[in-house]
């Protein structure tokens, strides 16, 4: 069982309808495997956003085969799909998404929310994981008067709230300067050693470097 | 609680989404509230006077020929059940000058005709009269002697304010001694303008025959059957030829004085609530299209649609209830203060209690767009440029 990749794609094609039809993804084969910290870059409009997507389960492949955790997504319904990204999906966004009027523990404890998991469980999670991004001085604060780099690793504790199996990164360093995007970017390291699986969108290289492995996106094809 | 979360972020906002609704629904329970006030106190006069009175006349075709109540009437309804009192009344057909003191003044106003009522003694307790003075009694009406009393206008135009030296009133050369003004009734507000005298006196001094009607005091409620009962106690043999008429009664006079009032109020304060409504969906459509990015953090999150549809439409709701208490409290503050100015005693009916879950229900109709569009984002589309 150990051997179960998290993710894997097999022949994953995607395309937009249009005149003509854009093709964002073609014949994708792409396994992430427990533990493994993976980086997709590419230039932007090569397709990275879609692969985000098909792997956030936010958007379906039209083609070819999804198995996350072993589990077929390809036949799961839209209900059956939103369970799947509660338990065993963990996003990062470029803007982090932290919602103004919660404070940072209120917000870190909105993971795992529609997991069913109760609110003091939640807060106990969120505190634990704050602590262990180094926030723990924070819990109170507005996100508005956080730095760049303390917001997002508040959206990471966010993400682990619910103990995903694997965290989908997007472009996370994408609004911070150097020094915040240092901060967060060896926030993942350590989350890597603990052996927590990542998989990062990134057009920057030196970002991508911190990963143990690296694919690139043309095209909506992959190149190795 | 999620949503109340949400609701409570933007106080501001809140407050104006939620003044559209609040005003509607105020001028409603206003208005509502304010008629049924109204209502209770036109029907509390009118249960007080005329929902009380029953009048017996002569049927027209018998009162060309002549006739007149019989004798014993006054007696025979007296003795029903639920009457309170009665009594006669007849206003003469005379036409004379009344005056104080025979003065002849070329230049003055000329003497006013004021009416002259023969009545019985039982009439003032019938009409519920206010009397200065005393009202004449068994022995002045027996002996025909010759007294009377003035209405309060009658006595102002005559220039008598004053009963303590006995003053006088001729009736064309008749003279009478006052011993009373009437100062107010309940009913038969015309006898406010004349002259009453006892029936025998009228008999002796202006050709009275037979009294003309009469004023039936009844308990509360029971007009309609004493007005069914009075013709047969009067006349078993002939009842066809008296007429006896009740007021209309307490509940359709209430609800037809109601509906005048309240129509136009109340179609004004649905049409405010309409806009409130849609001042509503207009906030939280806009407050969707803010959101964008949460809603999309929540389907990553794992949010199904329905939980943001759920989401939005508790959070609209919530905004309608808040409206709604809001409402509901300045209308009954409002119809509190007018009750309150005209000495009105105000009624609140339990259904108004309901407003405020209106005003949740119009929050929900109203959210119900927005949060589809809430629950219709594609998350992709929903992260893309945010």
């Amino acid at each position: 069982m150990s051997a179960q990749p998290v993710i894997e794609l097999v022949g994953i094609g995607r395309s937009f309808p249009g005149d003509p039809p854009v093709e964002a993804l073609r014949d994708i084969d792409l396994v992430v495997a427990q533990g493994e910290f993976l980086a997709v870059v590419g230039p932007s409009g090569s397709g990275k956003s879609t692969l985000l997507n098909v792997l956030g389960l936010l958007v379906d492949p039209t083609s070819g085969v999804y198995r996350l955790d072993g589990i077929d997504t390809g036949v799961a319904r839209q209900r059956r799909l939103a369970a799947l990204r509660a338990s065993r999906l963990g996003f990062v966004f470029q803007s982090f998404h932290l919602l103004p009027h919660l404070t940072v523990l209120e917000n870190t404890a909105l993971g795992g929310i529609y997991l069913g998991l109760p609110q003091r469980e939640r807060v106990r999670r969120a505190t634990v994981l704050l602590e262990r991004v180094g926030l723990d001085h924070r819990l109170e604060a507005r996100p508005a008067t956080l730095s760049g780099g303390e917001r997002q690793r508040a959206a990471i504790a966010r993400a682990l709230v619910a103990e995903p199996s694997v965290l989908l990164a997007d472009e996370p360093t994408g609004n911070l300067d150097t020094a915040n995007a240092v901060s967060v970017l060896s926030l993942f390291d350590d989350l890597h050693r603990e052996g927590v699986t990542i998989a990062m969108i990134t057009h920057d290289p030196t970002v991508a470097a911190h990963a143990t492995r690296q694919v690139q996106i043309v095209d909506g094809r992959i190149r190795s | 609680m999620e949503a109340l979360v949400g609701v409570s972020a933007r106080p501001g906002r809140l407050l104006l989404t939620t003044v559209g609704e609040a005003l509607g629904l105020a001028a409603l329970v206003a208005t509502v509230s304010l008629t049924t006030t109204a209502g209770a106190q036109v029907s509390k006069n009118f249960d007080a006077a005329a929902a009380r009175q029953v009048t017996v006349q002569v049927a027209p075709d018998r009162a060309q020929l002549g006739a007149t109540l019989p004798r014993h009437a006054e007696q025979r309804v007296t003795d029903l059940q639920g009457v309170d009192a009665a009594g006669t009344l007849t206003r003469l057909a005379l036409q004379r000058p009344s005056h104080t003191a025979p003065v002849t003044d070329p230049h003055g106003l000329p003497n006013p005709v004021l009416p002259i009522f023969a009545a019985s003694v039982g009439l003032f307790d019938a009409v519920d009269a206010k009397v200065t003075g005393r009202t004449f009694d068994a022995g002045h009406a027996a002996r025909g002697d010759r007294v009377a009393l003035l209405g309060v206008d009658a006595a102002e135009r005559l220039g008598i304010h004053d009963l303590s030296f006995g003053p006088a009133v001729f009736v064309g050369d008749q003279a009478l001694t006052v011993v009373g003004i009437v100062d107010d009734v309940s009913r038969n507000g015309e006898l406010l303008d004349g002259i009453i005298v006892p029936e025998k006196t009228a008999a002796g001094l202006f050709g009275w025959r037979g009294a003309a009607s009469l004023v039936v005091e009844v308990a509360p409620n029971a007009a309609d059957v004493i007005a069914r009962q009075a013709p047969l106690a009067i006349a078993p043999g002939d009842p066809a030829s008296l007429e006896a008429t009740a007021p209309p009664t307490d509940t359709t006079l209430r609800s037809s004085v109601q509906k005048d009032v309240s129509a136009l109020l109340l179609v004004l304060g649905i049409v405010t609530l309409a806009a409130g409504g849609f001042g509503i969906a207009n906030s939280m459509l806009l407050s969707v299209m803010e959101r964008v990015g949460e809603i999309g953090l929540r389907r990553c999150l794992g949010a199904t649609r329905s939980d943001l549809m759920t989401q939005f439409l508790v959070e609209s709701a919530a905004i309608g209830l808040l409206g709604g208490i809001v409402g509901t409290s300045l209308g009954l503050v409002t119809s509190m203060a007018v009750a309150l100015t005209r000495d009105w005693t105000p009624v609140v009916t339990p259904e108004l209690l309901a407003a405020p879950l209106a005003g949740l229900v119009l929050g929900a109709l109203a959210g119900a767009f927005p949060a589809w569009r809430a629950g219709s984002l594609e998350p992709a589309e929903a992260m893309r440029g945010l």
